[in-house]
């Protein structure tokens, strides 16, 4: 085990140290493995970071040390190896940007040949890598139900190229290639894709969302993707200071206004069927998410647009609907 | 026994981990013939990947190769162009894989029968790339292309000519397995994934070492001209058959004349050989078995008595000019050798005995010129129609069935 190091004191996130040991997160644990240590060359506040640390830690746990990754190329590939040093106390390969659910089957596919039936694969990918040009390998590990848990950190965005466009990105956000100018107003609406909804249309055994805001939710869901067996997906919001324009100190709070705000729905799913949520405790406008960031500013000048906030919130409202983020009941 | 169904024989013999494949014409009978096989328990603890695309075979292939498992796929034409991106990655990784390619033309237009185009297009991709002249040596260069890669820790790439080879009815020795088992050994990875012992692979290097990653990738493939060597050497004790390694020759001894070529063509040109043999003409034929890396000295020393050569070409550089012919001419950059740099049998065009002799006769009479690239087959009443109806010029080195006669011309003097 390598040097213990409490990052986050402070935060909900260490857990209160007057709980029971047994109940805390593995955060909070003095024994967690740093699966990903400190060095990196993340942005401060970056949520992937965050939310790679706590799902590679939770999957340490679950599998007991005994695990595998496999990362597609993206701002975690680039921030965590910059040879010759790396962030990684896991075994770790870094194949193309493409293909990491491929990758991860066939890791799978040797382990199963060489019967090391205890060894356990994690694939990791951002948005883009995911639902844009990885769809077809994650699509294919799905198919075949092939037993890689597949975890996609979602920033909305092509944040290590400089912040372009995803298929992640949610309309009127403003990137590198969707600016406001002209009659713009940032990313187009009706384009898109939910991943999580694709992922479920596989019937596969396991896909669960996540944000950075509620740790102990994200380290279940790990727990729970490791305890089964064959494809599995999560699909964990990590806000993006630098794409999203929002302060470094602000990663959690905005996330959490993501899910607040039925902008991003937090559910589980076994087998196509959502078999839990979380429910919204606190509703916040969609309008005081937006502000939060700089890549909807244009929505909020003189005159701004309105409408295109109105937009939004119907959009939000849908989502609460949906998945009856409310507990009315109500769908 | 059918060419694919020998070449799942002898990959089913290697005993391989993984194998991941998607079909594709005329790769589909190897790994139909894997799947049954693999099934039917005759491939130990194999696992068997069928997926969505060939981009999805290779990365398979790299993530499987590096968690230990000794990996194989096949593929061809528009398919090995698909994991195109794949290639140098596994081999940048050094991935040990072993591929087959059933050679087939790539498209526009879209074109499902033999030539080199998809191969030659992967050349730099940093793989050993061996071609296979017969379905025999299809089997032998496979069972060798394993261990070649394993002890190199370089993808392998075995090359056969599509629907040729592949679906080709011949007599073919199989090696036992015990044959195989003594040639191969289990594959000890340099390095693999493991929870004991954990590494980084794939790691992003910059400006302050990839020249030097590159350069040590290049100074390993060189390393492979003598391990191609050594593994037929080795191959015909423990196998009993000899396979050649970097190059075949045939009656090039005492030649003033040779048809350099690779794959299937070589059978026809043999018997030409024999032909003009027996017309009193001194010629033999240089199978270039190693195209990858290029065997340099090799070539050059085994052409050293011979005044012309002639190079089969089943694929060219759109725009520039002949693959095999530029390596042929590299090796031959210091020696005085004319070099006819010939472009035929693209996109399935069978290249017959009656074919290469006229060929051969043209060259030998003085017909075909050494400074441009020439396509014998061509059809240039079809060429030079299509030219009139576009209104364009018909230069007379295109009537004669040639390209950049004047400006090559130039360039090669």
């Amino acid at each position: 085990m390598s040097d213990v190091k409490l990052y986050q004191i402070g935060t909900f996130a260490a857990g209160n140290r007057l709980m029971d040991p047994s109940l805390g997160t593995e955060q909070s644990s003095a024994a967690r493995t740093n699966a990903i240590t400190s060095g990196h060359r993340a942005c401060r506040g970056c949520g992937e970071a965050l939310g790679a640390r706590v799902v590679l830690d939770a999957a340490m746990r679950a599998s007991e040390g005994r695990m595998v990754t496999v990362n597609a190329t993206g701002c975690l590939e680039v921030f965590s190896t910059p040879y010759p040093e790396s962030s990684w106390q896991v075994p770790w390969l870094h194949s193309l940007f493409g293909n990491a659910a491929a990758v991860a089957s066939g890791v799978a596919a040797a382990l199963e040949a060489q019967g090391r039936d205890d060894v356990r694969v994690v694939a990791q990918a951002g948005d883009g890598g995911t639902v844009d040009i990885g769809l077809g390998c994650v699509s294919g590990m799905f198919e075949r139900n092939d037993d890689v848990l597949f975890v996609c950190y979602d920033n909305q965005g092509y944040m290590n190229t400089g912040v372009q466009r995803s298929a992640a990105t949610p309309p009127a956000a403003s990137t590198a290639n969707t600016r406001a100018v002209g009659t713009r107003t940032g990313n187009a609406f009706g384009t898109g894709k939910s991943l999580p909804v694709i992922a479920m249309a596989h019937e596969i055994p396991y896909v669960a969302t996540a944000t950075v805001a509620d740790l102990h939710d994200l380290e279940r869901k790990v727990t729970r993707a490791m305890s089964l067996h064959g494809a599995r997906y999560l699909h964990v919001l990590v806000p993006c200071p630098l794409g999203w324009g929002t302060e470094s100190a602000d990663t959690v709070r905005v996330a959490r206004m993501a899910a607040e705000s039925g902008m991003f729905a937090v559910f589980e799913a076994e087998y196509g069927d959502v078999t839990a949520v979380s429910r919204i405790r606190r509703q916040v406008p969609v309008a005081d998410y937006l502000r939060t960031q700089a890549r909807f500013r244009h929505l909020f000048g003189d005159p701004g647009h309105p409408e295109v906030v109105e937009r939004l919130q119907r959009q939000g409202d849908r989502t609460i609907a949906r998945y009856d983020l409310l507990g009315t009941g109500e769908r | 026994m059918e060419g694919s169904r020998a070449v799942a024989e002898a990959v089913a013999m290697c005993r391989p981990g993984v194998i991941a494949a998607y079909p594709i014409s005329p790769q589909t009978h190897i790994v139909e013939a894997l799947s049954d096989l693999v099934s039917l328990g005759r491939v130990g603890t194999c696992r068997y990947l069928m997926v969505e695309s060939e981009f999805a075979a290779m990365s398979a292939c790299i993530g499987a190769s590096a968690a230990g498992a000794r990996a194989y796929t096949a593929t061809a034409s528009q398919g090995l162009l698909f994991m195109s991106e794949a290639l140098p990655n596994a081999s940048g990784l050094r991935l040990p894989i072993v591929m087959t390619v059933a050679n087939r033309a790539l498209g526009a237009p879209i074109n499902i029968w033999n030539d080199h185009s998809d191969a030659m297009s992967q050349r730099d991709a940093g793989w050993l790339q061996l071609f296979a002249a017969s379905n025999q040596d299809a089997v032998d260069l496979h069972v060798q292309a394993f261990a070649l890669a394993e002890e190199l820790s370089v993808p392998v790439m075995v090359c056969m000519d599509g629907f040729v080879l592949t679906h080709a009815v011949e007599e073919v020795d199989l090696p036992s397995q015990e044959q195989v088992d003594a040639f191969l050994p289990p594959f000890a990875p340099a390095q693999v994934l493991d929870p004991d012992d954990p590494i980084t692979i794939g790691a992003m290097v910059g400006p302050e070492a990839f020249t030097e990653v590159k350069f040590l990738e290049a100074h390993r493939q060189l390393q492979a001209l003598d391990a191609v060597q050594e593994s037929a050497d080795r191959y015909l004790h423990v196998v009993g058959r000899d396979t050649g390694g970097l190059t075949t020759s045939y009656r090039l001894d005492d030649a003033d004349v040779a048809v350099v070529a690779l794959g299937s063509v070589l059978g026809a040109a043999a018997d030409v050989v024999d032909d003009l043999r027996a017309a009193g003409v001194p010629v033999g034929t240089l199978g270039v078995t190693c195209f990858r890396p290029w065997p340099l000295d090799e070539i050059r020393e085994a052409l050293s008595g011979v005044s012309r050569v002639i190079v089969l070409n089943r694929a060219f550089s759109v725009g520039s000019g002949s693959i095999l012919g530029a390596d042929v001419r590299l090796s031959l950059a210091a020696e005085q050798t004319r070099v006819y740099d010939v472009v035929l049998g693209l996109g399935g065009r069978p290249v017959t005995r009656a074919v290469l002799r006229r060929l051969l006769d043209d060259v030998l009479d003085g017909q075909v010129s050494d400074r441009a690239l020439s396509f014998p087959d061509l059809d240039v009443d079809l060429v030079v129609r299509e030219l009139d109806r576009e209104g364009t010029d018909r230069p007379q080195a295109v009537t004669r069935g040639e390209l950049g006669a004047d400006e090559w011309g130039k360039a090669w003097t």
